[in-house]
This record gives structure tokens, sequence and C-alpha cells, in this order.
């Protein structure tokens, strides 16, 4: 019997194994970037397993800028953001997929449009008004923008969720004698759980990793987050590429861990939001 | 859907009304109350910082108005679109947006399309395959130009030194300070990044076939390339519509890798229209100036999907 080759499958193999290796290295080598000692950086032959491993870069990092205070600068801000914005958008998304009312598509579709027109046309005028405001260089001043950037895509993805839990679920509980607001709360939210922190978890990456409205807004040392700080790094005339690629890792560690878990959800979220038909 | 709320409201909400998914089943005057309550915050909070700025941009763009000189802002018409135009920065910045687009596109969707035929069906360990390969979108373009910086960098960059190992080339080149590689390279950055997308979008699509559409199409006889042309790329032309649709605004408007990686250099060889409008707002703080460059990537866009929607004779792009 002559054993036959599947091509099919081999090339699936081979191309699935290519692609892996195309994503995943970049990251590996900003990773591997990190644990390199100073000296061994640019030596030739490059090092693609580090001789030596250090932590000296993320140990540097600290020591040569106020890298805890971006942190924490970037988690307070993110985390506040997200949950407003996913309460927003809670109600938002709950309303217009439950209800028909005039004027509901016009709401949706100015939703969908602040995803598709280029924001840096506000960019300027939102300069002006956060300095009316006063919030120029001071951490609400991102909170409350982080807040209203995410509210249209989280009220979208808020609203398909809603959409897939049948409505009946909520009126069996109302001739209980629950209030609307103590249906959802008590009976609708518990079921769609996980959409919900998928959502939340969206919302947080976006803003943890918000540069250019960051950069317009704060420039002063104790309300940096972690992008505006790496953004002054870059703009000074070498780049020091151990402190860097530290600050990469770890400014991207959380992301990765929060995107691993809500992944399934966010990709379904994406997918049936985007290509209802 | 919402696109085609434009073009044809009556079919579509003929199709509402017979669309599977639960309808809205509550009477709205005894709630009209409540649904105002709900949609207020969010209504008002996303005109107050996203609709206000917008149009006070708009007008931005036909006014003087640069932070070095606030105390005189008034109308000049069209002299900040001529002021614009007439820079030969942003004829190069307008050549440069369409490349970018184009071959981010071309790249991201042809590699992502095969790797969804390749993930259509269920293999071993397909879940945390997705999960790695999904890792680029958690990313920020800001950090992935970064890392594709340090990776394309002249001294020290892994790229020379794999391209050196096998011996395409004899020195190193500097891929980010000439003007002849760095688009390329920027944009080899941004195909690593999207490429994931049209991979999630068209795997949905695939994975909504029908298998018997195949299997028929097996007893008559058609092999896999037959299948391909013939079931598979016709069942999802909405999906790649759709999603190429919303990648070419995406991709114009997405400004933080280049940013990251030359900002624009060397000399402006590497500027799109995003960048270069950036520029003017973060360095020069022109902001008339700036905000013409954001009203004509507006018209721009605007102008091509009409054309292109028309012309794939389509109106079903998803609301989102």
């Amino acid at each position: 019997m002559i054993r036959r080759v599947n091509w099919w499958a081999l090339t699936k193999v081979i191309f699935l194994g290519m692609f892996l290796i195309f994503t995943v290295f970049p990251l590996y080598w900003i990773l591997i970037t990190s644990l390199k000692p100073r000296k061994d950086m640019f030596t030739v032959p490059l090092q693609y397993w580090p001789k030596h491993l250090t932590l000296e870069n993320y140990v540097n990092i600290f020591e040569i800028s106020n890298f805890d205070v971006y942190i924490f600068n970037s988690l307070l801000v993110s985390t506040v953001s997200g949950l407003f914005s996913l309460m927003i958008a809670m109600l938002s998304g709950y309303v217009l997929a439950r209800f028909r009312f005039r004027g509901k598509h016009q709401i949706i579709f100015a939703f969908f449009v602040t995803q598709m027109i280029p924001l840096f046309i506000a960019l300027a005028p939102l300069y002006l008004l956060m300095s009316k405001l006063q919030l120029l260089n001071r951490l609400p001043s991102l909170i409350l923008i982080y807040t209203v950037m995410m509210i249209p895509f989280c009220t979208i993805i808020m609203k398909s969720f809603f959409e897939r839990i049948p409505p009946s679920l909520e009126e069996a509980a109302m001739i209980d004698g629950c209030s609307r607001i103590g249906a959802l709360l008590k009976v609708v939210v518990p079921v769609m759980l996980p959409g919900i922190a998928a959502t939340f978890i969206f919302a947080f990456v976006q803003c943890w990793n918000e540069l250019f409205l960051a950069v317009m807004f704060i420039d002063k040392e104790s309300a940096k987050t972690i992008p505006v700080a790496m953004n002054s790094f870059i703009t000074k005339f070498d780049i020091d590429w151990g402190a860097m690629s530290a600050a990469t890792v770890l400014s991207v560690i959380p992301t990765l861990i929060l995107f691993a878990f809500a992944q399934k959800y966010i990709v379904e979220g994406m997918t049936q939001g985007a290509l209802k038909e | 859907m919402l696109f085609s709320s434009l073009f044809n409201r009556g079919e579509e909400n003929m199709k509402m009304e017979t669309k599977p998914t639960p309808q809205p089943i509550f009477n709205i005057s005894k709630h009209g109350m409540f649904i105002l309550l709900c949609l207020l915050p969010a209504l008002l909070l996303v005109s107050i910082f996203i609709y206000y700025p917008l149009c006070k941009g708009m007008i931005m763009a036909f006014q003087n108005y640069s932070l070095f000189d606030l105390t005189n802002i008034r109308f000049i018409g069209l002299q900040n679109f001529k002021s614009v135009i007439v820079n030969p920065d942003f004829k190069q910045a307008l050549i440069n947006s369409f490349y970018w687009v184009f071959f981010s596109l071309i790249f991201q969707f042809m590699i992502g399309f095969v790797l969804a035929l390749m993930m259509r069906k269920k293999f071993r360990g397909r879940g945390i395959y997705q999960a790695f390969v999904f890792f680029p979108w958690a990313m920020s373009g800001f950090l992935i130009g970064l890392i594709w910086r340090w990776m394309f960098n002249g001294q020290g960059g892994v790229i020379n030194d794999l391209l050196l190992k096998m011996n395409l080339f004899d020195t190193p080149i500097p891929f980010l300070a000439d003007p002849k590689w760095a688009m390329a390279s920027v944009i080899m950055a941004n195909i690593w990044y999207g490429v994931t997308f049209f991979g999630i979008m068209l795997l949905a699509a695939l994975q909504s076939i029908p298998e018997e559409l195949y299997e028929a199409a097996k007893m008559d006889g058609a092999n896999n390339i037959q299948q391909l042309f013939h079931i598979t790329i016709p069942y999802i032309m909405p999906t790649i519509i759709a999603t190429t649709l919303l990648r070419v605004i995406w991709i114009l408007n997405f400004p933080d890798i280049i940013y990251a990686m030359t900002n624009g250099g060397p000399a402006g060889s590497t500027h799109i229209l995003s960048t270069y409008m950036l520029e003017k707002i973060i360095y020069d703080q022109d902001y008339g100036q700036a905000s013409a460059i954001g009203v004509i990537i507006m018209i721009l866009l605007s102008f091509f999907s009409i054309f292109y929607l028309l012309a794939t004779k389509f109106n079903k792009v998803g609301d989102f």
C-alpha cells in the first residue's frame, strides 16, 4: 500500500506554523531585548537566545523615571474610564436593544460614525475645551475624555449582547414585581456577565493604550500615563533601547493577559456586531 | 445595516420585521421617560465631547487659528486649504497615504484570508492558536511601532541580521533612515498588526457557510479550487466588501505606527495624511491648517465609501 502524503494538511501545518512565528517573533524579540545586559544589546552576532539574562533594564527604568507613578496613573485612568463607559453604555445599549422609538436609527448611526471619522479633527478644539475647564495636566481630563470616546463602541457592543437575551427573561421578573432596573440588574446582567466583562476589558485596554489625547492634555510628570512617558523617551535624541524594551514589556503584559481571557468574547462581540446580515 | 439605512430605508424596515432576533416589545408611550433617562448620559457626553469639538474643528479649517497667534483668529475662507495643497509635503503625504492603505490592505487581506481558510476546520489547539495570533490586537499602534522600529534598526536590528544571515544583502540597510526603504518598513509593521482582523472576521464568515453546499459541490465533481471560487468566495462576499471598506477607513485614520517608527521622516518621506495632520497640531500648532487636512481626509473617505458601495452594489455594511 502506498502511503499518500496529505498535501493539504501539510501546507496547512507549514502556513500556520510560519504565521505563528511571524506573529509571535516581534513580541519574543522585545522580551529578549529587555532581558539582555546593555553590553550584549548590539554585539554581533546577535544573540537570539541571550547568554546572560538580567533584570537590570527593569531596575533601570524605575530609577531613571517615575515609572511607578505612570503605571499607577494608567491603571487609575483606564479602570475608572472603563467602568464609567461600561455603566453608561449598558443603559443606552439596553434601551437601543429593547425599545422602538423615533430617532433610534439616527442615534445608532451617530455612534457608528464616531468610529469612522478621523477624530484628530477634534483634537485641537478638545485641547481648548479642556483648558477652559481647567483640566489640563490633570488626570480627570483623561478619565472624562476616555469615558466619552469609549461610549459609542461599548454601546453598540452592549446592544448586540442585549439583543441575544430574550426579553421574556426580564418580563418574567417584572411580573414577579421587579422594577425594570431591578430586573435588568438581577436577571439580565448576571446572564451576560461574560459579555460585560469582555466589554470592560476592551475599554480598559483602549484607554491603557491611548496616546495622542494624553500627549495633548498631559505634560506634567506626576500626571503622565505610560504612553505619554514613553513618548517623551523617544522624542529624546538617542533612544535607550534597553529601558525602552523593558517599558514596552511592562505596558504590554497586562493587556496581553486581559485579552487572553476575554479574547473569545471580544471576537464574538466584534463579528456579531459588525456582520449582521 | 447602517449604511443601508442611508440608501434604502424601506427595504431595511421590511427586513427588520422578519428578523429572527428578539424584537423590541415594549410600548414606547409608557416608557418615554425611561428611554430618555437611559440615553441621556451617553447622548449628552458624546455631543459635547465628540460632536461639538468635531464641528468646531471643521470650522477651524476656515479660520486663521494658530496657538502662536491667538489674538488674530478670523475667518479666511479657503486660504488654509490653499496653503496645505500647494505644499509639496502634502502631495507626498497624499501619495504615501495611497501606498499605505493599498499595500497594507492587500497583504492584510490576502494573508488573513488564507489564515481563515486554514483555520476553518477544527484542529487540536485551535483555540490557543487563535489566542496567540490575536495578540497584536491587544497592543497599541504606538508600541507596535516601537517594537518594529527596534527590529528595523540599522544597528543591532534583528531584521538586518536575518537578511545578512540569508545572504540577501552584503551590508546592513538603514531601513528607517533611507527614504527608499522607510515606507515599505512601516507598511510591513502595519501588515503584521492588521492580518488578525481579517483572519477573525473572515473566519467567522466562513464558519457560517452551510456544509451541505460543499457536499453537493463534491457530488457534482467540483475540486477544491472550484469550490473556493464558486461557493466560498461568493458566499462571504458581503463580509469581504464590508470588512475591506471599514479597514480602508481605519488604516487611513491610523497614524500611530508611523508616528512611533519614523514620525514621518526621513524628510517627510513617510508622512501620510493623518501623521501630517498630527504634526501640524502637535509641533506647528497651526490648528487651522491641521483642520483643513482633516476635512480633506473626510471628503476623500466619503467619496471613496460612496463610490465603493455603489461599485459593489452593496448595502449591508454592519452597524459598527
